[in-house]
């Protein structure tokens, strides 16, 4: 039997706010063990939760970019459970009441574009991070937990069991992360835990419509390892049942070293979190006013982004896709197409040598001056500087934010073309190379460029070509 | 008149005219606890060095002419689930013996800025899960009028610290009616202000929706006056109002002229003290007779008040109670798992009675159960509050009992924690609805143990209270405001 395998995703993402969700200590990321906490992300005895607005309305860009139902009234409710990385024995999550329900996000899969439906997005408090001297916390023979993490404001959004691939997982993430990274309210590194999905896979025969046995896929820490995982999980699935096995409810660890996924615990019966509604927190209530200003301030997004960068620049797919990987990126794209009309040059620019440079040096478009890159293609163009140069140019722009133009007057790196300068060369490159000198006698005009070639190499590439030509002939 | 004997108010003045000095005023206080705190053991912790170390702070002040508060240097007693910064703040609780919290709460710290002494932290009973301080992991508070009663609970300790003379103002908290319970049996004003009133920062949770901070004093213008520095809007509490603070003092000439006062019919069973019912019924002749309208008013619902009272209370409680998990902080036992780690340090630091109430929330929180229990009693609370909106479209006032009976002795409820609940019968359903009510000394029974009656207001409208159950103080005749207190007398 052929099956098709369901998977369902469900996803938090670390809003980058500068405070946390209920008290006012730093989120930065790496801060010493234990630093960025205070009595009330400890949860010691009397404290309260204070909720900071702009992880509220970072939530509500999130979801309304996520074209979601965002609800006038939402309500925090507590999730009860025992565990040393919770320092009130208490999530505050939302339950019954959501932030928002509903929402898609349109993805471009390799059988075409498609909609993937979402269930919910809610609003949650990170917890502390613990590391164990040993395999499991009962195992370990002591474990080390860092609260820094305690209270980072945390969404959570929940697909519809629509997804049937690893692959399209994957395609999924990478556009999530994507759309989030307009919105600007998270910086969604999967590497730093700001971006985290669990996996819910089963098999059904393909064609048929109810749902199998599932298992909860944990530990996928890279959009590489969703995608491994999650073919590993619906191979495995599919392995047991035409051996005629019997799947059971599980949850799995992938083990990204062995390329497997090892079960952790079958799943006797769901836990019980004693969900109730915060008593210490107010239900959330958004005016519709403040939800629709929150929609206007939506930037554009990246698909219709893309979709306007294809047309408007005649772009291919894989090249709209490139520019708008980012809207920094994207932003610096249309900023330089402003003032340089050569949009076929621009690009390659762009996706070629920038993007190259961005990565190399670690930083983001918006770092970077649109008008420069203008100024050196406008410097290659004039014939002022040549290719090498230009890509030499960029590199250092860069690196170091001085315009183009001043790298070119400091290093002197401009074409060399007056006589005088090239005049000797020439003479001494005559002298040199008299095999060459006879060749062109004799009407090899191959030999030509050998000396020019040769000029060229004295200069490190920076005399003028043509000029180059000109004197030889001149002289020959 | 001795110092220790004064209210407040009487305090303030002699202080404000320079005629004592708030060192004099604390050491009157500290000395007084030195002789009766052996007997009544109101005090888990005493902290007299820091008290007059914040007193003579305020002597030197007011030497520099500096503008202070009316209370300033009138010194202040704090129930134990309330947070002081460097006093250890234990709930009463093993689990919290050697706790010391980093941070003032905000009612402490709104005190100390205004120049109040910290005497020390009162005894209750333990998480203030209880109604008579039996409960207190520690020792047990007596009654000052009569040392084999209990002083009532939770906040037994700070009531009975104001009733014998060892502070003159004290900080409670009443979840259920542990403000106004121990305030009735110890012969004192205790005031429940409305939820959100006063910030609940800071003071160690029980039931979130229903715990609020509230003063114990020896009249009606003390506490008026001390609810007026305590109340407010507070950042570090979402749950507080910003309804504006009036001059609460300022209110209580106003009298009860005109005052439409409902005379509770559900607070006036069969099984209640006789002694307690004509107290009420004279407080509202009383009333009537000083050009007050009293008629009767039914709670139909407040009949189940008992019930939804209980089960909200634990199921908040199982969940706030979870952090004493001996993880971050307070009694932490060894274990060779961390299941075991967790249930040592709960076993051994946790009391029976919390114990009781935390299976109790937990098993109604379950998923099976949450409908059963939990929703439904916040059905019953949402029925109870609509009969106290409807009473007060008709009312300003509420009057009825406390309490059913005077104070009883120690040990008589201990071993049946249903007759201990059913001791808070009248007191319960105004916190379900979020109503202010305050507790007022109204004359004593035949074995010379005080009654208390009580009076509810609607939602913020504290200054009625202050009005009438000063107005209450001025008609009830002359009576001593504090026990005779002698290490013979029982």
């Amino acid at each position: 039997m052929k099956y098709e395998a369901v998977i369902g995703l469900e996803i938090h993402v670390e809003l980058q706010t500068r405070s946390k969700i209920f008290c006012g200590c730093s989120t930065a990321f790496g801060a010493e063990p234990n630093t960025n906490c205070c009595p009330g992300c400890l949860g010691l005895p009397g404290t309260l939760p204070v909720l900071n607005r702009r992880a509220v309305e970072y939530a509500v860009r999130a979801a309304l970019a996520l074209n979601c139902r965002v609800q006038g009234k939402s309500v925090f409710a507590r999730k009860n459970y025992f565990y040393p990385d919770l320092p009130k024995a208490y999530q505050i999550s939302q339950n019954e009441q959501p932030l928002a329900w509903g929402g898609y996000l349109e993805v471009d899969f390799p059988t075409g574009s498609r909609r993937v439906n979402l269930q919910r997005v809610h609003l949650e408090e990170e917890a502390g991070k613990l590391i164990h001297a040993g395999d499991s916390i009962m195992s370990a023979a002591y474990s080390l937990v860092d609260y820094n993490r305690a209270g980072v404001p945390l969404l959570e959004i929940v697909t519809a069991p629509e997804l049937h691939s690893g692959r399209e997982a994957r395609l999924f993430l990478e556009e999530l992360r994507t759309l989030l990274l307009y919105t600007g309210v998270s910086d969604v590194k999967m590497e730093e835990g700001s971006l985290r999905c669990d996996a819910n896979i089963s098999l059904r025969p393909a064609g048929s419509a109810g749902l199998g046995i599932r298992t909860e896929v944990k530990n996928l820490n890279s959009f590489r390892a969703v995608e491994q995982a999650l073919n590993y999980e619906a191979e495995r699935q599919a392995a047991i049942l035409a051996d005629g096995g019997e799947l059971f409810t599980a949850t799995c660890h992938w083990d990204d070293n062995r390329k497997a996924t090892v079960v952790m615990r079958k799943k006797e019966e769901a836990a019980d979190y004693r969900y109730f509604p915060d008593p210490d927190l107010p239900p959330l209530i958004l005016e519709r006013s403040y939800i629709e200003a929150m929609r206007e301030q939506l930037p554009e997004l990246p698909r219709e982004r893309r979709q306007r960068l294809r047309e408007s620049f005649n772009l291919s797919d894989d090249e709209a896709a490139m520019l708008t990987a980012t809207r920094e990126l994207a932003d610096f794209f249309e900023a330089a197409a402003e003032s340089y009309r050569d949009y076929r040059n621009l690009v390659n620019w762009v996706q070629g040598d920038l993007v190259y440079r961005l990565r190399e040096s670690g930083k983001r478009a918006d770092e970077i001056s649109p008008a420069m890159l203008v100024e050196l293609l406008e410097l290659l163009d004039a014939g002022e500087i040549n290719r090498p140069v230009a890509k030499e140019l960029l590199a250092e722009m860069v690196k170091s934010g001085v315009s183009p133009r001043k790298l070119v007057q400091q290093r002197g790196l401009g074409k060399i073309s007056d006589q005088e300068s090239l005049l000797p060369l020439v003479e001494q490159v005559i002298a040199e190379n008299p095999d060459a000198v006879e060749n062109y006698r004799k009407g090899k005009e191959k030999a030509l460029a050998f000396l020019v070639g040769k000029v060229m190499a004295m200069t490190r590439g920076r005399a003028d070509p043509q000029e180059l030509n000109r004197l030889f002939r001149e002289k020959l | 008149m001795k110092l220790f004997e004064m209210t407040a108010l009487e305090l303030s003045r002699l202080l404000q005219k320079k005629e004592v000095s708030a060192v004099e005023v604390t050491q009157s206080f500290i000395e007084r606890a030195g002789e009766v705190e052996p007997l009544v053991q109101a005090y888990i912790t005493r902290t007299p060095e820091t008290a007059l170390a914040e007193a003579e702070a305020v002597d030197e002040k007011r030497k520099r002419g500096e503008a202070l508060h009316p209370l300033a240097g009138v010194p202040l007693a704090v129930k134990d689930n309330i947070c002081s910064c460097g006093v250890r703040t234990t709930c009463a609780s093993r689990f919290l013996e050697q706790y010391i919290p980093p941070e003032d709460a905000t009612v402490v710290q709104k005190a100390r800025a205004a120049g109040m002494p910290l005497l020390g932290k009162t005894n209750l009973d333990e998480f203030a899960m209880g109604s008579s301080t039996e409960s207190s992991a520690f020792f047990p508070t007596r009654n000052p009028w009569n040392l084999s009663r209990v002083p009532g609970g939770s906040s037994g300790g700070s009531a009975a610290a104001v009733s014998s003379g060892s502070a003159p103002l004290a900080l409670g908290s009443d979840t259920g009616g542990s403000v106004r319970h121990p305030a009735a049996f110890c012969g004192v004003v205790g005031l429940r202000p409305t939820y959100g009133r006063v910030s609940r920062a800071g003071l160690i949770a029980l039931a979130s929706s229903l715990d609020q901070a509230g003063p114990f004093a020896l009249t009606a213008a003390d506490a008026a006056l001390f609810l007026e520095l305590i109340a407010g809007q507070d950042r570090a509490d979402f749950t507080t109002s910003d309804e504006a603070v009036p001059s609460y003092l300022a209110a209580l000439p106003k009298g009860v002229q005109g005052l439409r006062v409902g005379l509770l019919v559900e607070n006036v069973p069969d099984h209640f003290d006789a002694e307690i019912i004509t107290a009420i019924q004279k407080a509202a002749k009383n009333l009537a007779d000083n050009g007050a309208v009293v008629e009767e008013v039914s709670l139909p619902h407040t009949g189940a008040s008992l019930e939804a009272y209980h089960l909200i209370c634990a199921a908040e409680a199982s969940s706030n109670l979870g952090r004493f998990d001996g993880v971050i902080f307070g009694r932490s036992a060894a274990g060779e798992n961390i299941n075991e780690m967790y249930s040592r340090s709960r076993g051994e630091g946790l009391g029976p009675e919390v114990k009781r109430r935390l299976l109790l929330g937990t098993y109604i929180l379950c998923e099976s159960r949450y409908e059963a229990y939990y929703m439904q009693a916040m059905r019953v609370r949402t029925l109870i509050r609509r009969d106290y909106e409807s009473a007060f479209k008709r009312f300003d006032l509420l009057l009825g009992a406390v309490t059913p009976t005077t104070a009883f002795k120690l040990g008589e409820k201990l071993d049946d924690p249903l007759a201990m609940y059913h001791a808070d019968i009248c007191i319960l359903h105004g916190p379900l609805a979020g109503v202010p009510a305050i507790s007022v000394p109204y004359g004593f029974d035949s074995g010379g143990l005080p009654i208390g009656v009580q009076l509810t207001a609607a939602p913020f409208r504290e200054e009625i209270l202050f009005r009438a159950a000063h107005f209450l103080e001025q008609s009830r005749g002359p009576e001593p405001l504090r026990p005779q207190l002698s290490p013979s007398g029982s």
